[in-house]
């Protein structure tokens, strides 16, 4: 069973973020990190790079399957998590906690809004993985 | 995945936390408890795989022989009672049909083939047209997969856990050799065959008995570390190994002799169906090789039909590429053309859209020390 962390909000790809004043921190839920399986490369942007809500940003692999990440808000990355591309199993290990993978200073905070929260997001994920 | 086939395991693989796929149309376990760590049961002490979606054909009748020398790559007459070897069905113009083990039975008496879960219509339908080209012979092909259980133990405990289950001494089975064997009471041919690269057994039981010796095996394997291991382990074990998979490495467009398979086609033995192309690519040399590969510069994780580049010329494609679980380095297979081909040599794997650069390397890519 998947685990959903409290707090956070969702997108429908996957990703997650947890907002700090105008920053947006994103990850990876643990759903995404399950169905991917054992992780072992990471694409991220760098420091500077803008990314659009809903566009690819960066990239995931497994032994499994590459998979696209998608930037959850718009915005500026501000920094991005060079211990977790040295080490890509962290995100099967801690995806909400270590394997944090960039901070984005939003442009448009409202964006927030439209992600679905916990609750909504356990209801999706029960509804599209059966997990 | 209601329409698919069924293993008489399938409930086991959901009890144990599988997550199950379509695979060639049969609902298969990919992962348990995750690849890697499947992976390294395999490499470390032992799995149990379910290959009940495997194909097996008997093939008897006085002509057996010279109809199996027809049809097959490999020479069929060097073949011992009890004895297997790796070989192939071939199409006319050298393409391959399917890649096959063929074990001579243990009596003596007639052959045991088996074929891929996702060939085996196709395979079977190929056997058929020949059978009935060749009526001159007198043989019988019969498909026996409905009633054929398929489980293999790999790993290097594999022979002292399938030991406490047999009272036939396993050492006596050499490596591509089976034996008729009790396991559990049940009969069962027993070959020393797999697709890991580790020691490690097949084992061919009346479909019936499948479950019964698979949650056997578990229990006498699990002191030992014995774990049941999904497809997605299998298949980075086979390629680590050097395997071929049909589809990826070898298929109608690729010959066996690109693919570095010489060694499973005698081409002296006498007439048999793709004899003639293979002759003649061999005179004339072959047009593209199979390599292996590593990367040497991060970019991902080489894939099946990524393109292969050298100085920004398409040279071949990827075959099949993963993080390897052993090396913990991307490693693939590819199949380029002849002059870029050779260990040391460069290669730029283009993944989503940029070159990755890789260095061509000694296959296979993990061998066992043991023996």
């Amino acid at each position: 069973m998947a685990q959903v962390a409290q707090g956070l909000r969702y997108t429908k790809t996957h990703e997650w973020v947890k907002v700090e004043g105008d920053v947006a921190t994103v990850g990876v839920s643990d759903f995404a990190q399950s169905e991917l399986g054992d992780i072992t490369y990471l694409e991220l942007p760098e420091p500077g790079t803008r990314v659009t809500a809903g566009e690819p940003m960066g990239v995931i692999e497994s032994v499994k399957a590459a998979s696209d990440i998608y930037a959850p808000v718009s915005g500026e990355v501000i920094e991005a998590n060079s211990e977790v591309v040295d080490s890509p199993e962290t995100v099967n290990a801690s995806p909400y906690e270590r394997a944090w993978l960039v901070k984005v200073r939003m442009s448009d905070p409202s964006e927030v809004d439209a992600l679905m929260d916990a609750e909504a997001y356990e209801a999706f994920v029960n509804e599209e993985g059966g997990a | 995945m209601e329409n698919l086939k069924r293993t008489p395991l399938a409930e086991r693989h959901v009890q144990l936390g599988a997550r199950m796929v379509d695979f060639a149309g049969w609902y298969m376990p990919v992962q348990y408890r995750g690849i890697v760590e499947e992976h390294r049961t395999v490499r470390t002490a032992a799995g149990l795989f379910d290959l009940g979606h495997m194909g097996q054909v008997t093939v008897g009748g006085p002509d057996a022989e010279p109809f199996l020398q027809y049809v097959t790559t490999n020479d069929v007459a060097a073949l011992a009672p009890g004895e297997a070897q790796y070989s192939m069905l071939l199409y006319p113009d050298g393409g391959v049909v399917d890649d096959i083990i063929v074990y001579r039975c243990p009596s003596g008496d007639g052959y045991f083939v088996v074929i891929n879960a996702a060939n085996t219509d196709k395979d079977l339908a190929w056997l058929a047209e020949q059978r009935a080209k060749r009526a001159d012979l007198d043989v019988t092909v019969t498909n026996v997969s409905d009633r054929t259980g398929m489980l293999a133990i790999q790993g290097p405990k594999s022979q002292e856990i399938l030991q406490q289950l047999t009272p036939v001494d396993l050492q006596t089975i050499a490596y591509f050799h089976a034996a008729e064997a009790e396991v559990d009471g049940v009969r069962c041919l027993v070959a020393r065959t797999g697709y890991t690269g580790e020691d490690g057994f097949e084992i061919y039981c009346p479909i019936e008995h499948t479950v019964r010796l698979w949650d056997r095996l578990l229990e006498v394997g699990a002191p030992a570390g014995l774990q049941p291991i999904g497809l997605g382990a299998r298949d980075t074990l086979r390629l680590e190994a050097r395997m071929p998979l049909y589809g990826n490495e070898i298929s109608a467009e690729i010959s066996p002799l690109e693919a570095g398979l010489g060694f499973a086609v005698a081409l002296d033995k006498g007439d048999f169906i793709g004899r003639d192309a293979l002759a003649r690519q061999k005179a004339e040399g072959v047009r593209r090789r199979l390599v292996g590969f590593k990367l040497v510069e991060r970019g991902g994780v080489p894939r099946t039909h990524y393109e292969v580049q050298v100085d920004g010329r398409t040279v071949g494609l990827v075959t099949s590429g993963t993080t390897s679980p052993t090396l913990g380095e991307n490693i693939g297979l590819a199949l380029v053309e002849r002059d870029v081909a050779g260990v040391g040599k460069p290669l730029d794997i283009i993944i989503r859209g940029k070159p990755v650069r890789a260095v061509q390397v000694r296959t296979p890519f993990y061998k066992r020390t043991d023996k």
